[in-house]
């Protein structure tokens, strides 16, 4: 197609779309939104509607640390992106190794009260409505740090292997939108779990 | 991409390559183009078998007391047919329209992510495959039944292991649950592409609208099939775990799933249908001659329709016993978007009024939608009214009127979509004649079965009957609709001939064989793997035309 002949008016402004890794990554949060919604409305719909104990203000105490634990990778992982768009590559290492290792102690903090529930408190998926809804709420969030902490790690190994460079950075944006929206779904699932629910 | 493109035109018609060697291209490809084709393809094939599901059902259903098949048969066939023509028939015939065209339509070379696309496709085609396989393992240890048998919509607790044992309804809820996830890939995929791989000077309020209708149908696929993924994955827990999410006996609500469900259910529709709309909106103005009257209201009632539609669910559940604000909330909201939808109707009216109407096969089958549609979105107002719906609900009624909007609205407008392009997919005109039998048949066919279809309905039938008794004055009416199947199924037979013999002995049809308007129409027929060889720059909604009548371009007027 060639457009030569035409005479029609030169566009004024440079054209400039969206970044696709951005775009497309909001768009997957959009859709687990609404996947992590419906387990929402369904621990909210719920809540108190166990035939039969244990219930959860009887074995639930809120993960205070590890709330703070993961909310402030979300702070690191702002951190590590910004050093790489700056060029240093280091501090950027750093920065991650520490979101790397604060998203961990999250999902051990995670493994360590599922091994309470499980062995101290005998609640199990199968065990009632609230054990059915909880694992899954808490368990989808789990798979999603965990989903997460592989995109990272791997990031991690190659920083140490010195192939993460400066033109990466908007790449590994797009990957911290991830971790970001992680993070925020958190926030929803304490509230719901342990302080709605309890 | 760019050296198997190249290869790949090179050897085009001059050498064949061997069988494996182009088995192996099309298995590994990222080609927009070429994934496009294999989701019609895949769709066209689920088409042919659930159809059969049809035809089954439709002999079982002729006469009183038959015994064609057995009450059992009978439950997998309508739960097959129905799981079948939405999940991998229309939703693959929309997206594999979509993949093929957008990108071409906005000037671009592939989707924004090709190898998600492919692998979306694969996830789709692992779905029916997976579905498909209940007919073999879905008995498991149990002789329980082979496919499964729970109807389309898997009511609670009707899928508990208690009530639904064996293996068919795990091959149901993984089916669903893998080309769900196959379907969100591809509209985050479609969503992206939209918004940033559009050619210099495509604004938004440039895109063809089938660019823009495809853009709120992802946006509706990524908010609603995603629901329906949630609610797969809490029926594994319970079926597999031991959960007890839809666990009546367990404090569980059955009336949780049907939320859950129609969440998804109903934007469903939406995603089939929008996209059938933006068929229309190409082919309608290309054969009246004239430019698509209301451009930007028809985007705005197209994302009014996508926002009414994620809140009108409950309508599928008037009958449950919800508070009656509850249900005065989903009647409006149901009546409401008719408003939309009615505009849109005008719009097209409005295109071809005064307009120089070319009745070739495309627009024979967007004239008969609209007047379809039209009906459809009558008797879905009809049943939008509660005390009518709980008349009704259940009954051959709601059969006729969502087969309606189907069949009459999407699988008119698909064929219309079918027709229109198959010269630019293949560079090969189709046969008239065949394609005007294939519209007359299938015209015949459709309101042979489905207009006829209401009568029992009001004389109450219910759905999901494998028999019924002599007497009640049902039996003429299944006569004459199952009639009516045998004529749908032959033009379904001259419509594939129609497609095979044009493919192979059809008129060679060059790059622009409807004057159109719009980029596809730029490129040669079958399009390079490339699509351009200079990414075009547009000044119009209609840079065709610019290029043809550089005296009096569109961008002068909008």
């Amino acid at each position: 197609m060639s457009t030569a002949s035409l005479t029609a008016p030169a566009p004024t402004l440079p054209w400039r779309l969206p970044s696709k890794g951005q775009v497309g990554m909001y768009c997957l949060i959009a859709a687990e939104l609404a996947i992590f919604t419906i387990f929402v409305v369904a621990y909210l719909f719920y809540i108190g509607k166990s035939l039969s104990g244990p219930q959860p203000r009887n074995v639930l105490s809120p993960p205070i640390f590890f709330t703070i634990c993961l909310l402030s990778s979300s702070i690191t992982i702002h951190f590590a992106v910004k050093f790489l768009q700056a060029g240093k590559t280091r501090s950027f290492a750093l920065w991650w190794l520490l979101t790397v290792v604060l998203g961990a102690l999250f999902l051990g903090g995670t493994a360590r009260e599922w091994h309470h529930l499980i062995y101290d408190e005998g609640l199990t998926i199968q065990t009632n409505l609230f054990g059915t809804t909880y694992y899954s709420l808490v368990g989808l969030h789990a798979f999603h740090v965990t989903a997460g902490l592989l995109g990272l790690s791997s990031v991690a190994i190659f920083s140490a292997l010195g192939l993460v460079r400066q033109e990466h950075a908007e790449r590994l944006e797009v990957l911290s939108l991830y971790w970001h929206f992680v993070d925020a779904v958190w926030v929803v699932v304490f509230t719901v779990v342990y302080i709605i629910g309890r | 991409m760019s050296t198997g493109s190249i290869a790949w035109d090179a050897t085009a018609g001059t050498t064949r390559k061997p069988l494996v060697e182009t088995l192996h291209d099309w298995v590994t490809t990222v080609d927009h183009k070429r994934l496009g084709i294999m989701y019609v393809l895949f769709a066209l094939l689920f088409l042919v078998i659930g159809g059969v599901e049809a035809i089954i059902m439709r002999i079982q259903l002729m006469r009183p007391l038959n015994n064609f098949v057995s009450p059992e048969v009978f439950n997998r066939m309508f739960t097959m047919h129905g799981t079948t023509m939405i999940f991998f028939v229309a939703m693959p015939l929309v997206f594999g329209f979509a993949n093929y065209l957008v990108p071409i339509m906005i000037g671009a070379r592939d989707m924004a992510f090709p190898r998600l696309n492919a692998f979306s496709f694969w996830m789709t085609a692992l779905g029916g495959l997976l579905l498909y396989s209940s007919f073999i393992g879905g008995d498991g240890l149990y002789g329980a039944g082979n496919a499964p048998d729970v109807g389309w919509f898997a009511y609670a607790p009707l899928t508990s292991q208690t009530f639904s044992p064996g293996h068919s309804t795990d091959f149901w809820t993984l089916a669903l649950l893998v080309s769900g996830v196959g379907s969100i890939g591809t509209a985050i995929n479609l969503v992206t592409t939209i918004l940033c791989m559009r050619c210099p000077g495509m604004t938004l309020g440039r895109m063809p609208l089938f660019a823009w209708l495809n853009f709120v149908m992802g946006g509706l696929v990524i908010l609603a099939v995603s629901p329906l993924t949630a609610a797969q994955l809490m029926l594994m827990v319970d079926r597999y775990m031991g959960g007890h999410f839809f666990d009546t006996q367990a404090g569980g609500s059955a009336v949780m799933w049907m939320h859950f469900f129609w969440v998804f259910g109903h934007p469903e529709v939406y995603v089939l249908v929008i996209p059938a709309f933006g068929i229309a909106s190409e082919v309608i103005p290309v054969f009246s001659r004239k430019a698509i009257f209301g451009y930007p209201v028809m985007v705005g009632a197209t994302v009014a329709i996508g926002f009414i539609s994620m809140s009108v669910w409950a309508h599928h559940m008037f009958t449950v016993g919800m508070t009656s604000g509850a249900n005065t909330f989903f009647v409006m909201t149901t009546m409401a978007i008719a408003v939309p939808t009615g505009i849109k109707i005008f719009n097209w009216l409005g295109t071809m009024w005064g307009g120089k109407i070319h009745f070739r096969v495309p627009m024979m089958f967007c004239v008969a939608f609209l007047f379809q549609f039209l009906i459809a979105g009558l008797t879905g107002v009809m049943l939008a009214a509660a005390p009518f719906d709980w008349q009704l609900t259940a009954s051959y009624f709601v059969i006729a009127h969502f087969h309606y909007v189907i069949v009459g609205g999407i699988l008119f407008t698909l064929f219309a979509g079918f027709y229109y392009w198959f010269p630019k997919v293949t560079g090969r005109m189709y046969h008239e004649r065949l394609g005007q039998l294939h519209f007359w048949l299938f015209f015949i066919g459709f309101h042979l079965t489905f207009d006829l279809m209401h009568v029992p309905g009001i004389l109450g039938m219910p759905r999901r009957i494998y028999t019924y008794e002599p007497g009640r004055g049902w039996e003429i009416w299944n006569v004459l609709v199952s009639v009516g199947t045998l004529f749908q199924a032959v033009g379904i037979l001259v419509f594939a001939a129609n497609l095979i013999w044009s493919y192979f002995r059809g008129a060679v049809a060059g790059n622009d064989p409807w004057d159109a308007w719009t980029l596809e129409w730029t490129t040669s027929s079958p399009p390079p793997a490339y699509n351009f060889a200079t990414i075009p720059e547009v000044h119009s909604r209609r840079p065709l035309w610019d290029l043809k009548h550089p005296e009096d371009p569109d961008w002068k007027y909008e």
